[in-house]
C-alpha cells in the first residue's frame, strides 16, 4: 500500500506542469518529499516571514499572494491557479516567505518539503540542476509580467502625463 | 504590401471627405472616463461594417477622430462606438447626449480575418479599451459558434473598476460557449477574480495552439508580449493578428499620418498579421 | 519651331482658356507663377544650386530653359497648400466646397516634375479610394514639358530614372536647340490636346539632325549630373532603420520642414476645423502638413516620433523605401530641391551613400576576420 501511495504522488508530481517530462527516477526520489494537502477557503498556505520550508504545486483552487497593509487591508500582488507553483523563496537563503499565500476557495495541492528537496538537490547536482531549470523560468516569467504591470500600460494618458 | 494584408481589404466605401449626419440614439456611461454611443443615420440607409473596422467621427466645430466600431455587426441600424475621454474630440464625444448629432465617415480599414478561424479555435486577447474593437468579433464568433472549435476571450485591464462590458461578457460565458478569462493588474479590496498580467492566462486557456487563430488588441507592448507568448506556445505567427493604432486624419490613405514603416494603418490596417509587424514593433519611434 | 514661337504657344493656350504658368525670377530664385509672355521666363539665367544654397546667376548662353527648376513643383496646382473641403452648421449637413479648378497650362515642366505628378496621382488615386478633388485639378492641367539640357548641381534624376528626358505624361514637350544664331524648339505632342496645339504652331517638321541633337543633349545632361542616388536604396534603408547615421543627421537637421514643402511628391496633409466666433458655422480645411513636426505623429498621450532622428528617418525612408510598399513606386524623383532648399545643406544622396558606405565597411571588416 505504501508503495502504491508513493507511486501515485510521483505520478501527481510528473503530471504537474512544473515537472513535465521529469525523469521517473527523479520523480520517485522527489515523491519522498511530497504529500497531498487540502486548504479550506481563507486558510493560509504560508505567511510572510515564516520559514519557507514547504512549497505547493496547485492542483485545484486558487491562491492569492498578499501583503498586509495597515489601513488598506490585504493587497493582492498576484493570484495563482491550478498548474502553477506557490512559493519560490524556499530555493534561496534566508528561506523565508516574503508574502502571504491564502486560499481563495478550497485548494488542493501537492506540498513539497523544501528542506528535504534542498538536501536532495545538494546531494545530487543532477537533480539540483533539473529543479533549478524548472524554477528559473517561473521566477523569470513572474519578473517579466511584474515589470509590465509596473509600467501601468492601461493607464489613461492624463495619468501618465500628457506630453506632446 | 503583402498578399496577406491585402486579402483583408473589405470593399471600398465611398471616398468622401464629407461626413454623414448621425444622431445619438443611446448613451451608456461604461466607465468613469468611457462612454458608448449608439448612432443612427439622420436619414438614409444604416452603415454596414465588418468587425475590426473604424469610422471617423466628427463633432461640430471641434474636430474629427478615428474610433473603432464596438457593436454587433448584425445590428447595423445601431452603430456603436466606445470612446475614452483622452482629448478634445473624444471629450466632446463623451459629453454628447441623446439626440445630439455626430458626423460619420467610413467604415474604413481592414477586418479581423474571420474566415481564417473557421474550423479552428478562436483566441481573443484584449487589453484595456482594446476590448472595444474586439467586441464585434466576439459577437460574430458567437453567432457562428458552430463553425469554430472554441471561442476564448482573455481580457486584462488595469483594475476592476476599468472592466468594460463586464455583464455582457459574463452572460456570454454563462450561456453562449465563450471561455472567458479576466485578470486585472491591480486588485481592489472587493475583487474576487484574478490578479496578474493578461499573458498569465494563456497557459490555462490555450488548448491546441497549432489549430488556434489569435486576435489581439490593446496597448502596443501588451500586444507584443502576448503575441510572443502565443508564438512560443505554438500558435503560428501568420495566425496572430493585431489591431494597430496611429494618428489618423483622413482614413483614406491620403494624409500620411498613420504610417508605420511600409503600412498606412488606415488603409492596410488597422488589423495586420503579427508576422508582418513583429520586426517593426521594436524599431525605436518608427 | 523658332524661339519666338513660345509666344505663339502662350497665345494659343490662352485662347483656349488656359492661364499660362511658367518659371519666373523673384528674389534671386525661381517661382512657378502665371506669365503673360515668354519674355518673363528667365532667359539666359541658370540656377546655381548647391547643398543649402539656391540662387540665380547669369548663364553661359542665351537659352530660355537652361535654368532648371523653380522652387515649386506642380504639387501646388493639384494639391493646394490649403483648401476648404466643406462647411456645416450644427445639423452637420455638410455643404461641399466646389473645387475651383481653372484650366492652367504650365510651360516648362521638367521631366522630374512630370514624374512627381505621376507619383501624386498614384497616392490620391492608386489606392482603394480616389480623391475627386485631385482629379478635377489634374484634369485642368495642360503640361508643356521641357527636356533638360543642363543639370543643376543638385540634380540626380538620371539615377532615379525620371529624367532628364520626358518620355510620356505631357501634352507637349520641348527640346531647346541653341547653336550659334540658330535657336529653335523641337516640339513633340504627347496627347490629342497637344497635337491640336502643335498643328497651329509655326515652324517646320523636325529633321533627323535636330532629333539627334535633342537626344544627345539629354544624354549629355544625364552624364553631367554630379549627384546620384546609391543603387538599391530601398532595401538599404529597410536594413538600417536603427543605423547610428540617423542621429548624426539629426545633429544638423533643424526639423524645419523645408524639404517637405519644396518636395514635389510630399503629400502629407492634415484636416482641421475653423469655426465662426459664435460656433454656429464650422469649416473643414485640408492643409499641408509635415512629418518633421512633432504633432504629426501625435497619439493620445504623446507623439510617436519625438526625436529629430526619428522624423528625418521617417521622411527619408518613406521617400526612398516605404513608398514602394505603399504605392508601388519611389517617392523620390531626383529633383534635388530638398538638397538646395535645406538651410543646413543636408543632402539626401549623401546621407544614403553614407549608410551604404558603412554597410560596405562592415562587410569588409567581416570578411577580414
Amino acid at each position: 500500500m505504501a508503495e502504491g501511495k508513493l507511486k501515485s504522488i510521483a505520478d501527481l508530481l510528473a503530471a504537474h506542469p512544473l515537472f513535465a517530462g521529469l525523469d521517473p527516477a527523479i520523480a520517485d526520489l522527489l515523491a519522498g518529499c511530497a504529500r497531498n494537502v487540502h486548504f479550506a477557503a481563507g486558510a493560509y498556505l504560508f505567511q510572510a516571514d515564516d520559514a519557507a520550508d514547504t512549497f505547493y504545486l496547485l492542483r485545484g483552487g486558487d491562491v492569492a499572494l498578499e501583503l498586509r497593509m495597515p489601513g488598506r487591508g490585504r493587497l493582492t500582488v498576484q493570484t495563482l491557479h491550478p498548474g502553477e507553483v506557490v512559493g519560490a523563496s524556499w530555493i534561496l537563503p534566508p528561506y523565508r516567505w516574503r508574502f502571504d499565500a491564502r486560499a481563495i476557495g478550497d485548494v488542493r495541492a501537492t506540498s513539497l518539503d523544501a528542506a528535504c528537496l534542498r538536501a536532495k538537490c545538494d546531494a545530487d547536482p543532477r537533480i539540483g540542476y533539473d529543479v533549478m531549470k524548472r524554477f528559473l523560468p517561473i521566477v523569470a516569467e513572474r519578473l517579466q509580467t511584474t515589470r509590465l504591470r509596473l509600467l501601468d500600460l492601461y493607464a489613461p494618458p492624463a495619468e501618465v502625463g500628457r506630453q506632446l | 504590401m503583402t498578399a496577406i494584408a491585402r486579402s483583408y481589404q473589405p470593399p471600398a466605401a465611398e471616398a468622401d471627405m464629407l461626413p454623414r449626419p448621425f444622431r445619438v440614439v443611446a448613451r451608456q456611461q461604461e466607465l468613469a472616463d468611457c462612454v458608448s454611443l449608439e448612432l443612427a443615420p439622420v436619414e438614409g440607409a444604416p452603415l454596414g461594417f465588418v468587425p475590426g473596422q473604424f469610422t471617423m467621427l466628427y463633432v461640430h466645430g471641434v474636430g474629427e477622430i478615428p474610433i473603432s466600431i464596438s457593436g454587433d455587426p448584425s445590428v447595423s441600424e445601431r452603430l456603436v462606438h466606445t470612446i475614452r475621454d483622452v482629448g478634445a474630440v473624444t471629450g466632446a464625444l463623451c459629453r454628447l447626449q441623446e439626440g445630439a448629432r455626430v458626423g460619420v465617415r467610413g467604415p474604413y480599414g481592414s477586418a479581423w480575418p474571420l474566415e481564417r478561424a473557421f474550423g479552428r479555435h478562436l483566441f481573443v486577447v484584449a487589453g484595456g479599451l482594446g476590448l472595444a474593437p474586439l467586441r464585434p468579433l466576439v459577437h460574430w464568433a458567437l453567432a457562428n459558434r458552430h463553425r469554430l472549435k472554441s471561442v476564448a476571450l482573455v481580457y486584462g485591464t488595469r483594475s476592476p473598476d476599468n472592466l468594460l462590458f463586464l455583464e455582457q461578457l459574463r452572460a456570454w460565458a454563462a450561456s453562449e460557449g465563450l471561455e472567458l478569462g479576466i485578470t486585472v493588474d491591480r486588485a481592489t479590496a472587493d475583487w474576487q477574480g484574478r490578479v496578474g498580467l493578461v499573458t498569465d492566462l494563456l497557459p490555462g486557456m490555450l488548448h491546441d495552439p497549432a489549430e488556434t487563430v489569435a486576435m489581439l488588441c490593446g496597448p502596443e507592448p501588451m500586444m507584443r508580449f502576448a503575441a510572443q507568448a502565443l508564438g512560443s506556445a505554438g500558435v503560428p505567427q501568420a495566425d496572430i493578428h493585431l489591431s494597430m493604432e496611429r494618428n489618423m486624419k483622413c482614413g483614406l490613405g491620403w494624409c500620411g499620418h498613420c504610417q508605420l514603416g511600409p503600412f498606412l494603418i488606415c488603409r492596410d490596417g488597422p488589423v495586420l498579421p503579427y508576422a508582418e509587424l513583429h520586426r517593426l514593433l521594436t524599431v525605436w519611434e518608427l | 519651331m523658332p524661339a519666338q514661337g513660345l509666344d505663339d504657344l502662350i497665345g494659343l493656350l490662352s485662347s483656349r482658356g488656359y492661364e499660362v504658368w511658367g518659371a519666373r525670377e523673384r528674389d534671386d530664385a525661381l517661382g512657378l507663377m502665371p506669365i503673360e509672355t515668354a519674355a518673363e521666363l528667365p532667359r539666359g539665367r541658370v540656377e546655381a544650386a548647391e547643398a543649402g544654397r539656391v540662387r540665380l546667376v547669369e548663364g553661359p548662353r542665351d537659352a530660355v530653359f537652361d535654368h532648371t527648376l523653380p522652387m515649386h513643383g506642380l504639387k501646388r496646382l493639384v494639391h493646394p497648400a490649403e483648401e476648404k473641403l466643406y462647411a456645416t452648421g450644427p445639423d452637420l449637413v455638410a455643404r461641399d466646397e466646389a473645387v475651383a479648378a481653372n484650366p492652367v497650362a504650365v510651360l516648362g515642366v521638367r521631366p522630374c516634375d512630370l514624374a512627381a505628378l505621376e507619383t501624386l496621382t498614384q497616392v490620391f488615386e492608386g489606392g482603394p479610394y480616389s480623391d475627386t478633388r485631385y482629379r478635377q485639378r489634374r484634369d485642368a492641367l495642360f503640361l508643356v514639358a521641357v527636356n533638360c539640357m543642363r543639370p543643376a548641381a543638385t540634380c540626380f534624376c538620371a539615377s532615379m530614372h525620371t529624367g532628364p528626358r520626358a518620355e510620356a505624361g505631357f501634352d507637349l514637350s520641348l527640346d531647346e536647340l541653341l547653336d550659334g544664331d540658330r535657336h529653335v524648339f523641337l516640339v513633340t505632342a504627347g496627347s490629342a490636346r497637344g497635337r491640336e496645339i502643335l498643328a497651329e504652331l509655326p515652324g517646320e517638321a523636325a529633321c533627323a539632325a535636330d532629333l539627334d541633337a535633342a537626344e544627345a543633349g539629354s544624354r549629355a545632361c544625364a552624364a553631367a549630373q554630379q549627384r546620384r542616388m546609391v543603387e538599391g536604396v530601398e532595401g538599404l534603408l529597410k536594413r538600417n532603420l536603427e543605423h547610428p547615421h540617423w542621429s548624426e543627421v539629426a545633429e544638423r537637421c533643424l526639423s524645419c520642414a523645408n524639404c517637405t514643402m519644396v518636395c514635389p511628391t510630399c503629400f502629407c496633409n492634415t484636416l482641421e476645423d475653423r469655426s465662426s466666433l459664435d460656433g454656429a458655422e464650422a469649416e473643414r480645411w485640408r492643409r499641408w502638413d509635415s512629418c518633421f513636426t512633432l504633432d504629426f505623429s501625435y497619439l493620445h498621450g504623446g507623439a510617436v516620433r519625438r526625436e529629430t532622428a526619428s522624423r528625418y528617418r521617417q521622411w527619408m525612408t518613406h521617400k526612398l523605401s516605404h513608398w514602394h510598399d505603399q504605392f508601388g513606386m519611389s517617392g523620390c524623383v531626383g529633383c534635388g530641391r530638398c538638397i538646395g532648399w535645406c538651410p543646413v545643406g543636408i543632402d539626401i544622396t549623401a546621407e544614403a551613400a553614407a549608410i551604404a558606405a558603412s554597410e560596405q565597411g562592415q562587410t569588409r571588416s567581416g570578411d577580414e576576420t
